[in-house]
């Protein structure tokens, strides 16, 4: 195994989140508190709990899932496309690492950026939003795993787009409002018993739930479901990546 | 001398059916600069991108230095650095930080003190806190090179080094180019210039439309394709060359308004003031000289067509 390669791709995706930090960290800190500012503390004051909980408190699990999905998409997305886009992929490909020690390097760095990005979130939201979480480790592990997901996901959009505006379609239109159509502002037990149905259908819904019982041991779905949920997304993920870099699709000619 | 790099076989074939490279076996040896002429679309960039693993071959075998690139991709690559045509490197880094990046991502421990030095030799080492979108063309190249030659490879690949550089840069290149094989590196490098070629390379190979036509010994490849003519515009038409004046090399125009001579700037004498002189003594006035050395284009074109 190159270690050294591993590493360097790792410190280097690291090192480009720090130089962009606004657009990195600040950015999505921002935004999420004007929701908790927003939802959780505006709108929210004015309406009842949920399942016992207040609705300022019940949206965090559902909020930091927003900002974990999308940034952890969007970071590694952008990571292996600039690449692509520059040309400076030569590089990568002609390299002795291999194609998991290039995920590893990629994915690694992306899902470290949005799980710190996490952290910070869910002390900011401390300031907004009185919560409590019941699952510390359990919470941990979902916020590990989804980024990690998501950054295999958004890894295989990178290496997938052509353009800047492909990079950006799955991420605002797909991936935002199946998020938004997932439970992180309700509980699914609030639709009409059709609608339940069909929810369940969005994958979203599942981690959402896990991630908000891992806070309030409440959830919509069995924490257990949740779990092979992600479990089977991620390794769709895995053989998806595992294929492009066994036939070249999208990298070599 | 033992061979570094050998290639059987190797084929490749595009999605869209386009055969770029054909049955190519060529074999580089250690310590040697190897110049692969050829013209736009010959297969060149492709050639070099699948022995560094950019793109897949459809057929074919590469050995370097008895390290399979297929089944010991890593010790394989280890020894190549790879300078590519274009200017593909990321605006945004600083110089140290991208020839750090290179050197681990192809498994070297960190090791500072040979790229200070690394970057001294390439003029860089002032300019290493600048952001690479700050430097000039020139020095663009030469981090390009800085990052290929990181981890310390005893292989370099330079695809077209010299296109679109200025002169000065141009033999600052070549020195350098000199300098790593004096240290030892196997130099292989692409080119559209013809004196490039002739002024570095020990082997020359020509490339077309896919196929390898030829692997010669620069000198003797010289010999062949470095001609050029002198045409002497008469004064007063002649109806045919004085007996003295009647050989291979002279022609007389069909116009007889002028003469065509053909030389090599391989041979140390071309023999043009031999000519003159003979035109002098046999009483043949001439009004205006005019020089023309065959472009590479023409060069590879009858090359080409004498081999096929």
């Amino acid at each position: 195994m190159n270690h050294y390669g591993i590493k360097a791709i790792y410190c280097y995706e690291l090192a480009r989140a720090w130089r962009t930090i606004m657009q990195s960290i600040a950015s999505p800190v921002l935004s999420t508190s004007l929701y908790f500012i927003v939802f959780g503390s505006a709108i929210g004051s004015r309406i009842v709990e949920i399942d016992g909980i207040s609705y300022g408190a019940f949206i965090v699990p559902g909020l930091l899932m927003l900002t974990i999905l999308t940034e952890s998409t969007s970071n590694a997305s952008f990571g292996i496309y600039m690449p692509k886009f520059t040309g400076s992929i030569y590089e990568i490909l002609s390299a002795p690492v291999s194609g998991a020690e290039i995920v590893i390097g990629y994915v690694g760095a992306a899902a470290t950026k949005s799980v710190i990005l996490g952290l910070i979130i869910l002390l900011t939201a401390r300031l907004f939003v009185d919560y409590s979480i019941m699952h510390p480790l359990w919470m941990l592990m979902f916020l590990i795993l989804t980024a990690l997901t998501f950054s295999l996901l958004g890894f295989l959009i990178g290496l997938w787009a052509n353009s800047f505006e492909q990079l950006q379609i799955i991420p605002m239109m797909v991936i935002a409002p199946l998020t938004f159509l997932g439970g992180t502002f309700y509980s699914i037990t609030m639709l009409p018993e059709f609608w339940q149905k069909v929810t369940l259908l969005n994958p979203v819904v599942y981690l959402v739930s896990g991630f908000r019982w891992s806070f309030y041991g409440s959830a919509d779905v069995h924490v257990g479901v949740s779990l092979g949920m992600i479990a089977l997304f991620m390794a769709i993920c895995i053989a998806a990546i595992t294929w492009v870099f066994s036939t070249g699709y999208k990298l070599k000619p | 001398m033992s061979d570094i790099l050998t290639l059987e076989g190797v084929d490749k074939t595009y999605d869209t059916g386009f055969n770029a490279l054909s049955n190519i076996n060529l074999s580089i040896r250690r310590g040697e600069i190897f110049a692969l002429l050829g013209p736009n679309g010959a297969g060149k960039t492709t050639l070099i991108g699948i022995i560094c693993g950019i793109v897949n071959a459809t057929a074919g075998r590469i050995v370097v230095d008895s390290h399979d690139t297929q089944n010991d991709f890593r010790q394989a690559r280890k020894q190549i650095g790879l300078v590519p045509q274009e200017l593909s490197i990321n605006i945004f880094d600083s110089v140290w930080n991208t020839v750090h990046f290179s050197r681990g991502l192809f498994g070297c421990p960190p090791d500072d003190a040979y790229l200070e030095q690394l970057l001294k030799n390439l003029s860089l080492w002032e300019k290493k806190d600048s952001r690479i979108m700050a430097l000039s063309g020139g020095m663009k190249r030469r981090v390009l090179i800085a990052k290929a030659l990181a981890h310390q490879p005893t292989i370099l690949f330079l695809d077209e080094p010299t296109a679109g550089v200025d002169v000065e840069l141009r033999r600052e290149m070549w020195a350098m180019i000199r300098r790593l094989r004096g240290e030892g590196v196997t130099i292989i490098l692409t080119t559209h210039y013809i004196e490039e070629a002739e002024d570095m390379a020990d082997r020359i190979g020509v490339i077309n439309k896919g196929k390898l036509m030829l692997v010669e010994d620069k000198h003797a490849l010289m010999r062949e394709l470095g001609r050029k003519s002198l045409t002497v515009l008469l004064s007063k038409p002649i109806t045919q060359l004085p007996t003295e004046l009647m050989r291979d090399d002279l022609q007389l125009a069909d116009d007889g308004a002028s003469l065509i001579y053909h030389y090599s700037t391989a041979e140390t004498d071309s023999g043009v003031s031999e000519l003159l002189a003979q035109l002098q003594s046999a009483g043949i006035h001439y009004q205006d000289l005019q020089t023309r050395q065959s472009s590479l284009e023409e060069i590879f074109v009858s090359l080409v067509e004498e081999k096929a």
